[in-house]
């Protein structure tokens, strides 16, 4: 004769809905760790979409994501020469507002030559860019169909084919086009710019004797110089060593050449790194409040139980038993608060605006919480329970 | 045999200015079979002496023996109360103290269960003394769905069902009229014989003393005694 559960059953009704304002507070808990391992699989999934082993970046900088990073697209040929390298690409990456019918929308812009490395993973609909320019391959979660039309800058970009699960670090969909269309995007100004930008150089040219006689007109196309990538992409052959190949990438070129893992780290260190801290404060928050809230509640259940627990004591029943019933109930509660909650979570992590990534490892640590929060916060009930004095019981009144 | 032995029985609540005497060296003994009752006004000292007897709240002098064995002397408990209960007490109280969660059933069976006796065999002897008590119909129902008569003779059954040496009753009638409170009596009374346990009943109920075997009269927290058969 269990008398925890017992007690359960008798007062079945507001037991769930007890465990169920649990369970809605440990989604909330799992909804926190879920969003920051969306986090990191969104911020990470950008650098290992492309499956390459080295990326080289701008000395001094930490790479395309989490600084500026300038790099002449042809410094790939350079590195193709390093022993170890098997294939190299340079690639663009930019964040555009786009409005399509209506509705604006942020793309992670991934420009790359098509047939090299750093296009889309996969092709979940449609074909792959085969021309080279004015196409895009675009993430489905960005919500562009097949053939979507977009007029971005002074191009007109066309949807030809749909990727799945790439995303920038900000959480925004992927987009692949070609790098001309990229780098033209970037660095191509508008025409008024370009008027201006040419008589401020004109003038600049009179004022030096020099270049008397030198065409603004002339040299402004040079200046111009739109051939530019964010970082070159490197695939090594089965047997480099990719910390050998960036040593000599690095002390041959003077360029930065960070292995993905370590491009992953500087992602996850610079760029999510303070909304980890803080999604980690609000888990710590949260599990506080359902400590409370548990020894509130089993703490009242306790209060409720004052006489039978006197009665219990005077029928002879151990300290064993009335713990049991305390310590069981509780953790009945956190039991069926995590069923709760991980069924709640389960139902609605798609629904949440930002990826949410629950991990089974994840939920076995807010299992095993729940059960450390759950004996902790019996603790506050079992104590009152102990102290219970035996004649409460024997005060008149039926 | 002598299930109840209690000799010179003090008890004193508070110290310096509060100090209250409660019981003043009462002596009380109560044989296998016997039923006696314990009378007299409010504060008299009645449930002071069976909380002191049952270790409950324990006296401050005195010496108590349970079937033989001294669980109290020279101002220390000899035993461990809830092992004494659980073993050889069955205490009934005024307000029935069922156990609400519990079926009819349950409550009487709790006991022999804290016993270390089987849930199966705790339910199938529980059920067989609720037949007995004309209860059997109520074994499967929530005490809250029963009069208060039901309630009083579930707790009956309840205190008498572990086969203890001592039953010891706290105003068993108070809430109750006076034919259930009669009828409670009864069955108390001749389970008392039947299992040749002590019984000792607190009532202040002139109406329910009919059948005891002695009265005990507590006034001012001095014991005396009266002798009925």
């Amino acid at each position: 004769m269990n008398l925890a559960f017992r007690d359960v059953e008798y007062r079945l009704g507001r037991f769930l809905l007890t465990a169920v304002g649990i369970g809605l507070l440990l989604a909330t808990v799992m909804a926190m760790n879920g969003i920051y391992n969306g986090l990191v699989e969104d911020a990470l999934s950008i650098v290992r979409s492309p499956k390459v082993d080295l990326w080289v970046v701008q000395k001094d900088t930490n790479g395309p994501f989490a600084e500026n990073s300038r790099i002449p697209e042809d410094v790939y040929r350079n590195i193709l020469a390093v022993p170890g390298v098997g294939e190299a690409s340079p690639v663009n990456y930019q964040i555009l507002q786009i409005e399509y019918q209506g509705r604006t929308s942020r793309l992670q812009v991934v420009g790359y030559r098509p047939g090299g490395l750093g296009g889309p993973p996969s092709i979940a609909s449609g074909r792959p860019i085969l021309k080279s320019r004015y196409e895009m391959v675009v993430d489905r979660k960005a919500g562009l169909p097949l053939g979507a039309e977009l007029e971005i800058g002074r191009i007109t970009l066309t949807v030809v084919g749909l990727t799945e699960g790439v995303t920038s670090n900000a959480g925004d969909s992927a987009a692949f086009i070609t790098l001309e269309d990229a780098q033209e995007l970037q660095f191509l100004k508008p025409n008024e710019a370009i008027r201006n930008e040419r008589a401020r150089l004109q003038t600049d040219l009179a004022k030096n004797p020099d270049l008397k006689g030198v065409s603004a007109d002339e040299i402004s196309p040079i200046l111009q110089n739109s051939r530019i990538a964010n970082a070159i992409l490197v695939r090594l052959e089965s047997s480099a060593n990719p910390a050998e190949v960036a040593r000599n990438i690095e002390r041959w070129n003077h360029y930065r050449a960070l292995t993905t893992a370590e491009e992953e780290v500087v992602l996850a260190k610079s760029v999510v790194e303070r909304a980890r801290q803080q999604l980690l404060l609000f888990r710590i928050i949260l599990l506080i409040v359902a400590t409370v809230v548990i020894a509130l509640i089993i703490y009242t259940m306790t209060l409720e139980k004052t006489r039978d627990i006197a009665t219990l004591k005077i029928i002879g029943a151990p300290n064993s038993k009335i713990v049991g019933l305390i310590l069981q109930q509780s953790l009945l509660l956190g039991v069926i608060g995590f069923i709760v909650g991980t069924i709640a979570i389960s139902l609605t992590y798609e629904y949440f605006p930002r990826r949410v990534v629950i991990f089974i490892s994840d939920q076995i640590t807010v299992f095993a919480i729940v059960i450390g929060i759950c004996v902790a916060a019996s603790g506050i009930g079992i104590r009152k329970a102990l102290h219970i004095d035996a004649t409460t019981a024997m005060a008149g009144g039926a | 045999m002598r299930q109840v032995r209690a000799e010179n029985i003090t008890k004193v609540f508070g110290q310096g200015e509060t100090e209250v005497v409660a019981l003043k060296d009462a002596s009380i003994a109560v044989e296998a079979g016997e039923v006696v009752a314990l009378m007299g006004p409010s504060g008299s000292g009645k449930t002071t002496l069976l909380r002191a007897i049952s270790l409950i709240d324990p006296p401050t002098r005195g010496t108590i023996e349970i079937a033989g064995e001294k669980i109290f002397e020279s101002e220390r408990v000899l035993i461990d109360d809830r092992l004494l209960r659980r073993r050889r007490m069955g205490i009934i109280f005024q307000a029935y103290n069922l156990i609400p969660f519990l079926t009819v059933l349950e409550n009487v069976a709790l006991v022999l269960t804290l016993n270390g006796i089987s849930n199966r065999e705790s339910l199938k002897r529980s059920r067989l003394l609720l037949e007995q008590l004309d209860l059997g119909h109520r074994a499967d129902t929530y005490p809250s769905t029963l009069s208060g008569g039901e309630q009083q003779r579930v707790a009956v059954a309840r205190a008498v069902v572990n086969n203890p040496a001592v039953i010891l009753a706290d105003e068993p009638t108070a809430a109750l009229d006076t034919e259930r409170g009669k009828a409670v009596m009864k069955i108390l009374r001749q389970l008392g014989h039947e299992k040749k346990a002590a019984v000792i009943v607190v009532t202040h109920d002139e109406r329910m003393v009919e059948g005891f075997d002695r009265i005990y009269h507590l006034s001012d927290g001095h014991l005396s005694v009266e002798h009925l058969k």
